[in-house]
């Protein structure tokens, strides 16, 4: 075998095999003094680099690539700065459990803790927003060091996981041996459910009257949405999703009722109050969800199906707790569940589906069309357009909120947003990183005026690379949800939200070297959008929206999340 | 919820850096920390952490998963019941004039603890065993004038 053979190898050259025996082919970075060695090794491997031009860019374009593709993104730094700007991206991605392995360039061991010229303890600063970390002390350690690190990142509940090396190591070498399989005798995570707990579940199933799945991003990232489906259909139960489970269950479905939570839809939020058993799969219950905790799903039995165990009653008691994987989980109790035995489902259903109905007619989604362009109108239409079939990533605030609502997802990897942090400025680069996975597919970035000005310089690479991805401006020249906030709770004093002095947007994507494209009235929506999405270059749509629109329904932090503040 | 004391022990992998991550992780989530004790096991690679906490059971069941959580942490048990056992020591600065010295003998003899310097107006003393036992000379000797003091903090295991 190749791989035993005592080959003499630079630490360079360590980090390239390992990274192709992990079937890397893409990494995202941004060179720098420390990563000389590497960036020089680089060029006689196959794998493909994207230049950022920023390092957060780099840790949002792995993670949206990660997401897209369903494997590990990998971002490549150098030591100081170049460390320190990826913290932001490394702790969205944590918050979201996306596999992402950082690698970042230290100063040379000797010069460890002298601070030196670009010197910085990242693996200090990044301990508290990484599944795990490492500083690499010799060369011998290399390779183990990051074949743990890519197994770390991808199993159990993912996460990003970073390497920090110094500059001699890469330079240094060492007869080089392929590391066996990683066995962390602290490390084993539960993947196959307690029998006994999942028998308590068909049991509760079989009893209820008035079931709801509330699925979260734990059921995309074990690719179990088929198998959510199936539970779904077969118990017909009615299915609500976190903001990071949108897609894990088709949103055509009839059983679908929206997303939960503070801009959920109202029957989502209302069939959760009202029901009497919620079986919530691959989630946290983050604040946003669950508005005040002890008026959430009051009437249920709450079950819940997490992998990671601290999820499990951190928040919320739950009645049967499950730690397993989402997938497999959703794979036994599918194989548990005798149809039959549910008896006469559509007749047991009917009442609680009515009730679900009347919710879904007495407050749906909506908006009023005006002379004005209407930013819900605009993901609408290109909801219609894309026929649903887009990549769409999100900045934060109420562009991500609208592309929720109104861009139905039937199908999981397909909306790539910051959930857990909310990280502005995360959408362009997510969506360079999607697009680099997904060449074939039609990727486009829902952005606000500000959010898209915090990592506006990926137009440079997004246009370098010829990546065609579209950015939907929803330009209200506000920071729309701080000032909603402002507008309902802070007696409409519109204390610094207001972005007066943006740059014009399609002359800048002209400088880029993309194709500006500007809506200002709703005529003009229909006929931007046909042109940009035709286009074959990096196109930036900028709709002048109506400037006090804002996202509702709404439910006030910490107040019930069915006590709704409706349009 | 009423918060109880609780003792956790946790054989860890003896790397750097992995102390800061438990510790790190009870600032960062907000849990407290009474006493904490470190130190290397008959297997070098491996040290155990003593960590003294007060905590809902509520909280409780959030520091385990979360200490479990961490990847450097081989095996953690909460020490408590009779099979337990679980000491402390402490060093006492106490001031010792003419007069005194005798009583601070007498004490000393009772607790079973030591003098391990004397001065001409005062001794160190140490004392080990559980903290009821501590806090009970201490108690006893405060009155004297305890002018320096260091704990620490508890070591435990299981028989």
């Amino acid at each position: 075998m190749e791989n035993n053979e005592n080959r003499i190898l630079t630490g360079a050259q360590i980090l390239m095999e390992i990274l192709k025996s992990e079937g890397v082919d893409t990494i995202f970075g941004y060179p720098g003094g420390a990563v000389i060695d590497i960036y020089d090794e680089l060029t006689r491997t196959d794998i493909r680099h994207i230049l950022v031009r920023h390092e957060q860019g780099a840790v949002h374009a792995a993670d949206g690539y990660a997401r897209a593709k369903g494997k590990t993104g990998v971002c490549l730094v150098t030591s100081g700065p170049g460390a320190t700007n990826t913290v932001t991206g490394i702790a969205s991605a944590f918050m979201d459990s996306i596999p992402v392995v950082i690698l970042t360039g230290q100063v040379p061991t000797h010069l460890i803790g002298n601070d030196a010229f670009q010197e910085v303890d990242i693996v200090g600063i990044t301990r508290p927003c990484t599944k795990h970390n490492y500083l690499v002390k010799t060369v011998e350690e290399l390779a183990g060091v990051l074949k743990e690190a890519f197994y770390l990142a991808r199993s159990g509940r993912p996460g990003p996981v970073l390497v920090d090396i110094p500059k001699d190591i890469m330079k240094a070498k060492v007869p080089f041996i392929m590391p066996k399989e990683v066995d962390l005798k602290s490390y084993k995570p539960t993947y196959i459910p307690n029998q006994k707990q999942l028998q308590k579940i068909v049991s509760l199933i079989a009893e209820c009257e008035n079931p709801v799945i509330f699925a979260g991003g734990g059921v995309v990232l074990s690719k179990g949405s088929n198998e959510l489906t199936e539970l779904a259909r077969k118990a017909m139960i009615p299915v609500t999703t976190s903001l990071m489970g949108l897609g894990a269950f088709p949103a055509s479905d009839p059983l679908w009722l929206g997303m939960i939570g503070m801009h959920g839809t109202y029957q989502a939020n209302m069939s959760v109050g009202a029901c009497d058993l919620l079986l919530a799969i691959g989630v946290r219950f983050d604040d946003r969800v669950t508005g005040k905790t002890a008026s959430f799903a009051p009437n249920a039995k709450i079950i819940h199906i997490d992998i990671d165990p601290t999820s499990i009653r951190k928040t919320i008691s739950v009645s049967v707790p499950v730690v397993g994987d989402c997938r497999i989980s959703l794979e036994h109790l599918n194989r548990m569940i005798d149809q039959n035995e549910l008896g006469g489902l559509c007749q047991r259903r009917e009442k609680w589906l009515n009730r679900i109905s009347e919710w879904k007619i007495s407050n749906p989604l909506s908006f009023q069309q005006s002379d004005i362009i209407k930013p819900q109108y605009v993901i609408d239409s290109l909801f219609k357009l894309t026929k649903g079939q887009a990549i769409i990533t999100t900045e934060v605030g109420q562009n991500q909120m609208w592309a929720a609502q109104y861009y139905h997802f039937d199908r999981p990897g397909h909306f790539i947003t910051s959930g857990g942090l909310g990280c502005m400025g995360f959408g362009l680069p997510a969506a360079i990183g999607a697009q680099v996975a997904c060449p074939d597919k039609l990727v486009v970035d829902i952005a606000g005026d500000g959010s898209i000005q915090m990592n506006i310089q990926e137009m440079a690479t997004a246009v370098q690379y010829s990546l065609p991805i579209k950015i939907v401006i929803l330009n209200n020249r506000y920071l729309g949800m701080v000032r909603q906030w402002q507008e309902l709770f802070y007696g409409k004093r519109y204390s610094f939200t207001s972005m007066e002095h943006a740059p014009d947007f399609v002359r800048l994507a002209e400088a880029y070297g993309a194709l500006g494209l500007r809506a200002t009235k709703p005529e003009n929506v229909m006929p931007v959008l046909e042109r940009g999405l035709a286009s074959d270059k990096t196109v930036v749509m900028d709709f002048m929206v109506d400037r006090e629109e804002s996202v509702y329904p709404m439910v006030p932090a910490g107040a019930p999340i069915t006590e709704m503040l409706l349009v | 919820m009423a918060e109880e004391k609780h003792v956790l022990t946790m054989l860890v992998d003896n790397k750097p850096g992995v102390l800061s991550r438990v510790v790190g992780l009870f600032s960062g989530r907000g849990f407290n920390i009474d006493s904490l004790c470190v130190a290397e096991t008959i297997d070098p690679h491996i040290s155990r952490i003593t960590i003294v906490t007060r905590a809902s059971a509520l909280e409780m069941e959030q520091i385990e998963k979360q200490l479990n959580k961490l990847i450097n942490v081989i095996k953690l048990r909460t020490v408590s019941g009779p099979k337990s056992v679980q000491r402390e020591m402490a060093l006492i600065y106490v001031m010792a004039k003419n007069g005194q010295r005798s009583e601070i003998l007498r004490i000393v003899d009772i607790f079973r603890g030591k003098i391990i310097d004397v001065g001409n107006e005062h001794f160190i003393i140490e004392v080990t065993g559980n903290e009821e036992k501590i806090s009970a000379i201490i108690n006893l000797l405060k009155p004297l004038g305890i002018k320096k003091l260091a704990k620490t903090g508890i070591v435990a295991l299981f028989r």
